[in-house]
C-alpha cells in the first residue's frame, strides 16, 4: 500500500497493549505532551471522562462553565505557550457550543485540537438524542476535521490532528468520536505524525525570492515594515528584531503582531489599521517599499484596497501561499516560515538608518500625541478614560504582564496603550472580533504561563457574554486579574452610531448588574473604582493580591476611540477627532 | 476583469467530507458551480474532481489557492476551455410513438453522432457525448418530440499539458517511506 502519512519512530515505550478507545484518547494526549485540557462532560463523551478520572494525576482537566469557554481558554493557553490547546465536549449542543471558539482560532491561526463525542455509529443519521453533524458544521471553520467510528483509528487520527494543528500556518482541528468507538478496544501503539503526502505546511525557502526582496529593500528610500502574528508563530522574534535593527526600517504591527517587538523599541512605530497609529497609516501611502511580514492584509488593516499602498513595491513574506495576492498585489513574494526567510534575508540586507524617513514618523506621532494620546492620558479631564487605566497597569506591571483583551473600545485602548516588553503577551480576538473571548482566554493564558501576571481587560458588554466563567476561576483558583472598563454602553457600536448613524443609540445602552456583588458571589475578591484618585491604589491592591481579583472601573460613558479610518476610506484619510 | 469558464482539476486523497470542504470554498464566495464530477484518477487511490465555474481569472487563482490549502488536496489546477479536451454526456428519453412517426429522426441521430441506447415500445433513450454546444443542439432538435426526461453529466476533461501528480506523490513516498 502507498504511504499517505509518515510517522516518527514509535515514541511510546510500551509495546502495544489493549485499551479502550476512550483510554487511547487520553494516552494520545499524553504522548503529545498535553498537560491541561478544557472541557465539559456529557452523554456521548462520558467514556473519555471516565478515563480522565483514572488519569487525573497526569492530565489536568479544567471544567469550564460553557463549551465556548473551553475553546477560548484553550486558545489563551495556546497563544501564550505556543503549544496546542485542547478542548473537549460532548455531542450535539456541546459540540455546537465550540463553534465560535473554533472560528476564532481559524481566523487567528491558533493551534487547537477539539475532541467531541458523537452518538453511536449505528445511530448516525437517525436524528438521535444530541446528534448534530459537527463535522459538517465545522468544515468551513477548521483546518481539518474527521469523524472516528472505529477505535483502531484513534491513535493515527489524533496524531494527525496535532500535527496539522501546529504545523505550517496553525489552526483548529476537530476530531469527532462516536461513543461505540470510545468503548471498543484496540491495540494501542502511538506514532507521532511527521508528514502527510497531500499537505505541505512549510514551503521551501526560495533563495532567488529572498535575493529579489533584498535588492528592493536595499534600494528603498522610504521602506516600511508591517508585521503580523507570523513573526510570533514562526518563533522569529529575535531574528526579526535583528532584521529591523540592521535595516533601520520603521516597523508597524497588526493587532496580532503586537508584542513580537517590544512596544518601546525605537523602531516600533505603532499599529496599522482602523484604530492604529497616525504615522504608519498615513505613511503606508507614502512608503516606496512595503514589507509585509507574517500578516494577511485584513480589511481592518488596509481600509479601502483601491487606495492602499498603490505607490509602493510590496514584499510579502508569508507561510501560506493562498495569502499571496489575496487582498493586495505583491511584487515580491517570499514564501516560507518567516523565521527561515528572515534569516536568509538578514544576510543580504545592508545596514541603514533612514533618519530623515524616521523623522517623518516622529512628526506625525507628535500630531497624534497632541490631538489624541495626550488627551486620552490626561488626568485632569472630568471622567476617567480607558487609556489611563491601561497606563496605570503598565506602571504597575512594568510591561511584563500578559494582557488579554476582549472586543471593542477597551480592546483598542489595551492594544494601543499597553507596554509590552516580551513576546506572546497580547492575547485578543483579532480576526473574528469575538466578544466574550477575554475572560475564558485569560484562564487559559494564566495556566499556559503560570509564572507571568495575566490581566484581562474587558468591556461591560463582552464580560456578560461569558461571565459564567467566573465559576471556573472560583473552582480552579486560577489567579487572573480581571479589569472591567465599564462605560455602560456597547461602546464601539455606540461610537459608530454617534459618527455614522446620527446618534441613534439603538440597543447599545446597558443596564448592568452589580458586577462586584456577582464576583463576590463566586468568592472572588472584588472592588469598584469610580474616582480617578482611587485608581492607582486599586490596581496595586489587585496586582498584589494572591489569587484572582476583580476590578470594575467606571470610565467615561461616551469616549470615542481615535484615530479612526472610517469604513471605506483610505488608510491615509485617517481622522484624529 | 472578464468572467469566463474555468475548469478546475483537483487531485485529492479519497476522503469523506472533502467534497463539502471544496464546495464550501465556492459557497463562501457566492460562486455557482456549473458542473462537478468526482472519479478515481490515473493514480491509484487518488481522486480527481473536475469543477466548472464562470468567474474571473483573478477569482479562480484565489479559489485554487484556497482549495490547495485543504489538507487532503494533493494539487489543484485551473485551465481555460482552450487548454482542455473536454466532453459531456447527455441522455434524452423520448416517447416511442412520437419518435417512430418521424423519419427525420434517424437522420439527425446519425448526423450528430448520437446513439440509441434503449428501445422499448413506450420510449427510446438516446445518448450523446460531445461539447456542451452539441449536447444543447440535440436538445433543441429533440424538444419538439416531447422530451420525457433529459439529463446531462458534468464536464469531464483532461488537459493538453502534463499533470505532474505522480511525481509529487513519489517524492513524498521516497522521502517518508516507513516500511
Amino acid at each position: 500500500m502507498e504511504v499517505k502519512t509518515a510517522s516518527f519512530e514509535k515514541t511510546s515505550a510500551d509495546t502495544s497493549l489493549t485499551v479502550s478507545g476512550a483510554e487511547a484518547v487520553i494516552k494520545c494526549l499524553l504522548e503529545e505532551g498535553v498537560e491541561t485540557i478544557y472541557g465539559y462532560p456529557g452523554g456521548a463523551i462520558m467514556p473519555v471522562y471516565d478515563e480522565l478520572y483514572k488519569y487525573q494525576d497526569k492530565i489536568h482537566h479544567v471544567l469550564t462553565r460553557h463549551e465556548q469557554g473551553a475553546t477560548h481558554a484553550a486558545q489563551g493557553y495556546a497563544r501564550v505557550s505556543g503549544k496546542v490547546g485542547v478542548a473537549v465536549a460532548t455531542s450535539g449542543p456541546g459540540a455546537t457550543n465550540l463553534v465560535t471558539g473554533i472560528a476564532d482560532a481559524q481566523i487567528d491561526s491558533t493551534p487547537l485540537v477539539c475532541i467531541t463525542g458523537q452518538v453511536g455509529s449505528h445511530l448516525l443519521g437517525s436524528d438521535a438524542f444530541q446528534e448534530t453533524d459537527i463535522v459538517g458544521i465545522s468544515t468551513p471553520i477548521t483546518k481539518w476535521n474527521y469523524q472516528v467510528t472505529r477505535a483502531e483509528e484513534i491513535p493515527e487520527v489524533i496524531a494527525k490532528a496535532f500535527y496539522i494543528a501546529k504545523s505550517g500556518r496553525p489552526g483548529p482541528v476537530l476530531v469527532d468520536i462516536t461513543k461505540d468507538a470510545q468503548f471498543a478496544s484496540l491495540e494501542f501503539n502511538y506514532k507521532k505524525c511527521s508528514g502527510i503526502r497531500s499537505y505541505k505546511p512549510n514551503p521551501e525557502v526560495n533563495l532567488s525570492e529572498v535575493q529579489k526582496a533584498a535588492e528592493v529593500i536595499n534600494s528603498a528610500k522610504k521602506p516600511m515594515i508591517v508585521f503580523g502574528q507570523g513573526v510570533i508563530l514562526g518563533g522569529a522574534e529575535e531574528i526579526f528584531k535583528d532584521f529591523v535593527e540592521k535595516t533601520g526600517i520603521p516597523a508597524a504591527w497588526t493587532i496580532l503582531g503586537l508584542s513580537a517587538l517590544p512596544t518601546k523599541h525605537p523602531l516600533n512605530v505603532g499599529m496599522v489599521g482602523m484604530h492604529g497609529n497616525y504615522a504608519p497609516n498615513i505613511l503606508t501611502n507614502e512608503c516606496d517599499v512595503l514589507i509585509a511580514i507574517g500578516m494577511r492584509f485584513d480589511d481592518r488593516v488596509t481600509g479601502n484596497l483601491d487606495h492602499y499602498a498603490k505607490q509602493a513595491k510590496v514584499v510579502h513574506m508569508e507561510i501560506d501561499p493562498a495569502e499571496i495576492n489575496k487582498n493586495v498585489h505583491t511584487d515580491f513574494p517570499v514564501l516560507g516560515n518567516v523565521n527561515e526567510t528572515l534569516k536568509a534575508l538578514l544576510e543580504l540586507v545592508k545596514p541603514n538608518a533612514h533618519e530623515e524617513w524616521h523623522n517623518t514618523f516622529k512628526e506625525l506621532y507628535k500630531t497624534e500625541y497632541d490631538k489624541v494620546i495626550s488627551r486620552n492620558l490626561d488626568v485632569n479631564k472630568q471622567y476617567m478614560g480607558m487609556a489611563e487605566v491601561i497606563q496605570q497597569i503598565n506602571i504597575n506591571t512594568e510591561g511584563k504582564a500578559v494582557i488579554v483583551s476582549d472586543v471593542g473600545q477597551h480592546q483598542m485602548a489595551a492594544c494601543r496603550y499597553s507596554d509590552f516588553t516580551q513576546t506572546r503577551s497580547n492575547v485578543t480576538s483579532g480576526g473574528l472580533g469575538t466578544m466574550g473571548f477575554a475572560l475564558p482566554a485569560a484562564i487559559g493564558a494564566k495556566m499556559g504561563s503560570p509564572e507571568r501576571e495575566v490581566v484581562a481587560i474587558i468591556g461591560d458588554g463582552g464580560y456578560q457574554m461569558t461571565i459564567q466563567e467566573l465559576g471556573t476561576i472560583f473552582q480552579t483558583k486560577v489567579p487572573v486579574k480581571i479589569v472591567i472598563l465599564n462605560n455602560g454602553f456597547l461602546g464601539m457600536v455606540r461610537q459608530w452610531q454617534q459618527l455614522f448613524f446620527d446618534r441613534r443609540y439603538a440597543s447599545t445602552e446597558m443596564t448592568n448588574p452589580d458586577f462586584v456583588t456577582i464576583a463576590q458571589g463566586y468568592h472572588i475578591e472584588a472592588k469598584r473604582v469610580t474616582e480617578r484618585s482611587q485608581l492607582k491604589d486599586a490596581i496595586e491592591e489587585m496586582m498584589d493580591h494572591d489569587g484572582p481579583y476583580f476590578l470594575e472601573v467606571k470610565v467615561e460613558q461616551e469616549e470615542n476611540v481615535f484615530p479612526m479610518v472610517p469604513t471605506g476610506a483610505s488608510v491615509s484619510d485617517i481622522i484624529l477627532e | 476583469m472578464e468572467k469566463k469558464n474555468f475548469t478546475v482539476s483537483i487531485y485529492t486523497e479519497n476522503n469523506l467530507g472533502l467534497l463539502s470542504r471544496i464546495a464550501a470554498i465556492f459557497l463562501k464566495r457566492h460562486i455557482n458551480i456549473e458542473s462537478i464530477t468526482a472519479s478515481p484518477s490515473e493514480v491509484t487511490e487518488v481522486m480527481r474532481f473536475i469543477i466548472v465555474v464562470e468567474v474571473t481569472e483573478e477569482q479562480i487563482k484565489k479559489i485554487v489557492g484556497q482549495i490547495e490549502k485543504q489538507i487532503e488536496v494533493i494539487k489543484a489546477f485551473y485551465h481555460t476551455a482552450e487548454e482542455m479536451i473536454y466532453q459531456e454526456t447527455a441522455l434524452y428519453k423520448i416517447k416511442s410513438s412520437e419518435f417512430l412517426d418521424d423519419l427525420n429522426v434517424q437522420e439527425f441521430i446519425k448526423a450528430t453522432n448520437a446513439r440509441i441506447v434503449t428501445v422499448t415500445p413506450k420510449f427510446f433513450v438516446i445518448e450523446k457525448t460531445g461539447k456542451r454546444s452539441e449536447v444543447d443542439e440535440l436538445y433543441e432538435t429533440l424538444k419538439p418530440y416531447g422530451l420525457m426526461q433529459f439529463v446531462r453529466s458534468g464536464t469531464i476533461a483532461v488537459t493538453k499539458n502534463e499533470m505532474p501528480i505522480t511525481g509529487i506523490l513519489e517524492k513524498f513516498n521516497t522521502t517518508n517511506s516507513i516500511s
